[in-house]
């Protein structure tokens, strides 16, 4: 579904993502994991074509992506969730899902009722100034503003960063339920014992570079990976 | 003698609520403009010159239906705030603020000589006087009733278009995070010339209401440039409620010091307060 290729990107001259080649099949849930500074949150806003790659190419669907603008990016089926959450503050909760439904209007009811009936807590804080919601709150509303739009791939950049423990148990529930409602997500986090436990396959991304890559449980079981990242 | 100076105080008031309400739209397209782009129109002014004189020429020269010129003007002015955003201000929009009030300057004095060149200095007026409407005792002029009527249509209208529709709830997304509208679907660029058509819109609309009341000339934008801007800053750059609060109180400083003193003393007032207000709180009766 999505084949990034040997892509590379940076800013201002400065890289932060080298040569990376991973690809998502339809119906996957694939993680990216790696330490912060990798490059994770990079290969996402390449991918989203936020910032354009210095080098490489990237696909969706068979179809390339150089050249598409990043507005256009959402109606190719590709909707990202950015680093910390980015909700407009002042607008309602409500009318920031307006806005996640934007190239999406005609559906916008039936979309409302779906993600509502995924974040009941959303409906009960629908006319809420966004600014004013909890932490846990503010990253449903993201998920949620992004699935308006009724894409085919979820781009997730570090859902749990932020949250108390507590909250970002009941993150990556959420992200488990979105999987198995059947949407494609690719996942980017530091928080590798969790997401290791939610996806399918993950990529180890350090220094801007791809260093690893498995089955979930490949990695887990990965000597290296327990022993920087998950302190066994 | 005291139930005589009551009523023409009232009458006073009432003039203020009146002017109030026009100079409230003066704001309204500044304020959106800054709101949304973050750039400041110094030539506001100036395109509402150009409006005036286009409701002039069309209605006096072609005689053309002073409603239809009126319309003309109003959607020539929208045209002229789309050109300003993307000739002049889109090259600008990553630069100092200091370069964009600059150039947008610039545009105030090409606006300015360029109409002395083309209208020359005289004043013109469209010849047409709005009766005085009588109220008991008191006295108001049908061309401040119709201009407050419009500016309030104006104000609602706007409000109403920000808040129930996909493109006015992106307007307001906009300013508040610019870099992840894309992430929406929105084009910054489409919504930023669409706010200055927009803001263009609402200075032809205040265009229209001032050609019944003042002549036009090519400096009239001096006249009322720096008092639009100032509301804008006294209600908190931005702040489209804080702006329509302040011109109300600034109309009544003009119109009750007008009042006891006289005309320019209640500009006099209204200017003082507004330094003080400066002081006090720097960034707007509104402001954050």
């Amino acid at each position: 579904m999505l084949a990034v290729n040997k892509v590379a990107a940076g800013y201002g001259g400065i890289p932060a993502l080298f040569d990376a080649t991973l690809e998502v099949r339809a119906g996957e849930a694939v993680g990216v994991i790696g330490p912060n500074g990798a490059g994770k949150t990079t290969l996402l806003r390449v991918i989203s074509k936020l910032i354009e790659p210095t080098s490489g190419t990237l696909s969706f669907e068979g179809a390339s992506l150089a050249g598409v603008p990043a507005h256009a990016i959402v109606g190719r089926g590709i909707a990202h969730v950015p680093e910390n959450r980015r909700l407009f503050p002042r607008l309602t909760s409500e009318e920031n899902l307006r806005m996640g439904a934007y190239i999406a209007r005609g559906t916008f009811a039936q979309r409302l009722e779906q993600v509502y009936a995924l974040f009941p807590r959303l409906k009960e804080r629908r006319a809420q100034v966004a600014g004013t919601l909890s932490g846990g709150e503010q990253q449903m509303c993201a998920i949620a503003r992004a699935l308006m739009s009724g894409p085919k791939l979820l781009l997730l950049d570090e859902p749990s960063a932020g949250l108390a423990p507590v909250v970002v148990q009941s993150i990556f529930e959420l992200v488990r339920k979105i999987c198995a409602e059947g949407y494609t997500v690719l996942i980017v986090e530091q928080n590798i014992r969790q997401v290791l436990k939610v996806v399918n396959r993950a990529y180890l991304l350090d220094a801007g570079r791809i260093v690893r890559s498995g089955s979930a449980q490949e990695l887990r079981a990965a000597p290296e990976i327990q022993k920087a990242y998950l302190g066994l | 003698m005291s139930e005589i100076f009551d009523i023409y105080l009232l009458e006073a008031v009432l003039n203020g609520l009146l002017l109030g309400g026009l100079l409230a739209l003066l704001s309204l397209g500044l304020n959106l403009v800054f709101g949304v782009i973050d750039v400041v129109w110094i030539c506001y002014a100036e395109l509402i010159m150009c409006g005036m004189y286009a409701v002039y020429y069309l209605y006096v020269q072609y005689h053309w239906p002073l409603v239809l010129a009126m319309l003309a003007a109003i959607a020539l002015v929208a045209l002229l705030g789309w050109i300003l955003h993307q000739f002049v201000i889109r090259p600008v929009l990553n630069a100092e603020p200091i370069n964009q009030l600059l150039v947008t300057g610039g545009v105030l004095f090409f606006l300015q000589a360029a109409a002395t060149l083309v209208f020359g200095i005289e004043f013109k007026n469209l010849g047409v006087t709005l009766p005085s409407v009588r109220l008991g005792e008191m006295s108001f002029s049908a061309a401040r009733l119709v201009a407050f009527g419009a500016a309030l249509g104006g104000v609602v209208g706007l409000w109403l278009f920000l808040s129930r529709t996909y493109l006015g709830t992106a307007i307001r997304a906009i300013s508040q995070d610019r870099a992840i509208m894309p992430l929406m679907g929105v084009d910054p660029g489409r919504i930023f010339a669409l706010t200055s058509a927009l803001g263009g819109g609402l200075a032809g609309l205040a265009s229209c209401l001032l050609v019944l009341q003042y002549d036009i000339h090519p400096s009239i934008g001096l006249s009322f440039g720096p008092i639009t801007f100032l509301i804008c800053v006294l209600g908190g750059l931005g702040n489209m409620l804080g702006g329509f609060i302040a011109a109300f109180i600034f109309a009544q400083f003009i119109a009750v010091g007008g009042f006891f003193f006289a005309v320019e003393w209640g500009y006099v007032i209204a200017f003082i307060f507004f330094i003080a207000m400066m002081f006090w709180r720097p960034r707007g009766i509104l402001g954050k």
